[in-house]
């Protein structure tokens, strides 16, 4: 009798999905806010003086798994030299048809000359267009990624280009949990920095969300965050839902 | 009695100009009627599945998308229309059609309301209501697998024709079912005329075929009616992860848009049916309002079918869709001998009191019989005795080399 009654169950699950928020959005107009960690579109830094960071080793184009990274090296040129070290990025360019956004670039390079940013929407007509050359990646003089007009950056993302940080040390020591591991010389592109470890997390900082924290109506009881449980849940959810300025004045 | 009156009782007392007007106003308003249900029903699948699918759904075209299936349809209109080499032409261009008419016939047999006088004629709010009208739903449904069937075979290629097989095997299968649930509310009607069907269910809840056949075969028909239809759980004929598109694989740009909106109309028109047969068709409660009076059993009757038709999107969302031989056992172990016995309990009562019970014996001692024939089937131990020898095989390379290797052992 009772597994008779389980095969009714599925229809009370989907009738009692007609009540629950949508989990997707429309997306050109209502678009969802960005995990910290989201991978984007490259950047190339420079150093506070404007030197570029880039020292054409090629571990980025070694590491690529898809192979969409093109960097030649050319020695610096005595009298005006390219970057600090012996020989700069002379080529460098990503075919964005094929990267994947795995970030291993990034975690391959010694001297941190490329990051990710966040933004990921832009989209080309041509096949040549999606060949990202030094002159596009390359940061501007304030330290800012260029904008290009094809690009679709959203509010404040410039300044969150690079900071691709640790939770913890590489060695696992806690002390250098929410420490920034690196720094953007020319002030732009540090990222807040993000507690891993210790579940405290600034998301107004960071600019993110936890999914589980947008969808707790989705889950199985057991799996809503406390704070979305029952009645204090649901105070929780209208608070959050009131406007940003009085929402400060109450807390 | 004039020959006319076949198509519509208003005819009975001769063609005059003013009841012609009335019969083809009431065509091209049951046309439009179905038409734009459908372009309705397609948007209303598709908010209602996506909402159970914590999705949005259409929402570009006009207020919440209700355009959507505009756009779509124009979509398809501009399309290329595309005839495969290998198929035969005049069948692949007739099959769309052959699954399209029977879609609107079957609709015009549906009393959406009671009876409204229109200019001192007494006017059936019903298409047509031939005498015969229950015999000619089962007709339809038959041609209409032919469409699906032609439109399968016709396309000359391999897809298309898995599907078509299934789907004529399918549809037999569950008609006989049907045929069989549509037998018992013809005994209790005493008619084969839809109009009468539902005004004998006119007397309240209680007189509904619904509660007055048992809730059996009220159940066996929409479950047959569903596979008739081919829609989830039961739509093996379409079933994308192994047919690609199924029957209509092959079909492009307006013919493919006929076989998408004769499925839909289908789908309105069967939980019509359903509301016509079982639950009293425009039955049910209205006020004594002078000039309103035709509205409420028309409003009766949307609401009934309304509340069928998010049915059958309730099952696309709930049900995961049944493998070929579960489809067939359901059919043909389950639901034809159920039906058919219950008709022969329900004839039995109509009878008599005392035939009926003896009907119940001899349908329960039947199936008792019919359940250890099951179980002794499914048990049945399947070894190297019992299965034929394969006509021609060939013996395996393998075996080939133990027979030269192996010791004999004797």
């Amino acid at each position: 009798m009772a597994r008779a009654l389980d095969f009714f169950g599925g229809f009370k699950l989907t009738f009692q999905h007609l009540t629950r928020p949508t989990v997707t959005t429309s997306y050109p107009k209502a678009k969802r806010p960005k995990q910290p960690r989201q991978h984007g579109r490259h950047v190339l830094n420079r150093y506070e003086d404007g030197m570029e960071k880039c020292i054409g080793c090629e571990l980025c184009a070694g590491v690529c798994p898809v192979n969409c990274i093109y960097v030649r090296g050319l020695d610096n040129p005595p009298d005006h030299p390219v970057s600090p070290g012996e020989r700069y990025g002379y080529i460098y360019e990503i075919n964005y048809l094929r990267c994947i956004h795995c970030d291993l670039c990034v975690e391959a390079c010694p001297t941190q000359a490329i990051t990710e940013s966040k933004m990921f929407e832009f989209s080309f007509t041509n096949r040549a267009d999606a060949i990202y050359t030094k002159a596009e990646l390359l940061v501007d003089d304030q330290g800012f990624p260029q904008r290009l007009p094809w690009e679709d950056w959203r509010e404040g993302e410039t300044a969150m280009t690079g900071g691709w940080m640790r939770a913890a040390s590489p060695n696992g020591d806690a002390a250098y949990e929410g420490v920034v591991q690196w720094t953007a010389d020319l002030g732009a592109g540090v990222r807040a920095a993000e507690a891993g470890q210790s579940g405290v997390r600034d998301d107004e900082a960071t600019g993110s969300k936890q999914i589980r924290n947008i969808f707790p109506k989705h889950f199985e009881p057991e799996d809503v965050p406390l704070q979305f449980r029952g009645l204090q849940g649901k105070l929780n959810e209208a608070r959050e839902k009131m406007p940003k300025r009085k929402r400060k004045d109450k807390a | 009695m004039n020959g006319l009156a076949v198509v519509d009782p208003l005819f009975n007392h001769g063609v005059t100009f003013a009841v012609l007007l009335i019969v083809v106003l009431k065509c091209l308003l049951g046309l439009g009627l179905l038409m734009g249900s459908v372009i309705v029903m397609i948007w209303f699948e598709r908010k209602a599945i996506s909402d159970m699918q914590s999705r949005i759904g259409p929402q570009r075209w006009g207020p919440f998308g209700l355009l959507q299936t505009l756009a779509d349809g124009l979509k398809l209109i501009l399309k290329e229309d595309l005839i495969p080499s290998e198929a035969d032409r005049t069948v692949f261009k007739l099959a769309p059609f052959l699954v399209l008419v029977p879609a609107i016939i079957t609709f015009g047999l549906v009393p959406i309301g009671g009876e409204m006088t229109i200019a001192g004629h007494k006017v059936l709010l019903q298409v047509a209501n031939p005498p015969m009208g229950i015999l000619l739903l089962l007709a339809m449904s038959g041609i209409s697998v032919y469409g699906v069937m032609l439109a399968g075979w016709s396309s000359g290629s391999k897809y298309p024709l898995l599907s078509s097989v299934r789907a004529s095997a399918q549809m037999i299968s569950y008609e006989a079912a049907l045929g069989m649930t549509i037998v018992t509310v013809v005994l209790v009607t005493g008619s084969l005329s839809v109009h009468n069907i539902v005004t004998s269910q006119a007397d309240g809840i209680w007189h509904w075929n619904l509660i007055r056949l048992g809730v059996v075969p009220f159940v066996v028909f929409v479950i047959a009616i569903t596979a008739e239809l081919n829609r989830p759980p039961f739509d093996v004929v379409e079933a994308e992860s192994e047919l690609v598109g199924g029957f209509h694989t092959e079909y492009s740009s307006f013919r493919f848009a006929i076989f998408f909106l004769a499925e839909y109309m289908n789908t309105i028109t069967m939980s019509a049916i359903i509301v016509t047969l079982f639950l009293g068709g425009p039955a049910g409660w209205a006020p004594n309002v002078a000039h309103l009076k035709w509205l409420f059993p028309i409003a009766w009757f949307l609401i009934k079918t309304i509340g069928f038709a998010f049915c059958y999107i309730w099952f696309r969302a709930s049900l995961p869709r049944l493998r070929y031989d579960q489809l067939m056992d359901l059919g043909w172990k389950r639901l034809i001998p159920l039906s058919l016995g219950w008709m022969l309990i329900v004839a039995g009562f109509l009878v008599a009191k005392g035939w009926g019970f003896m009907m119940g014996a001899v349908v329960l001692v039947a199936y008792s019989v019919l359940t250890r024939a099951f179980s002794l089937g499914q048990t049945r131990e399947v070894g190297a005795d019992s299965v034929l020898p394969i006509v021609g095989a060939r013996p395996l390379p393998g075996d080939v080399l133990r027979s030269m290797t192996d010791e004999e052992k004797d």
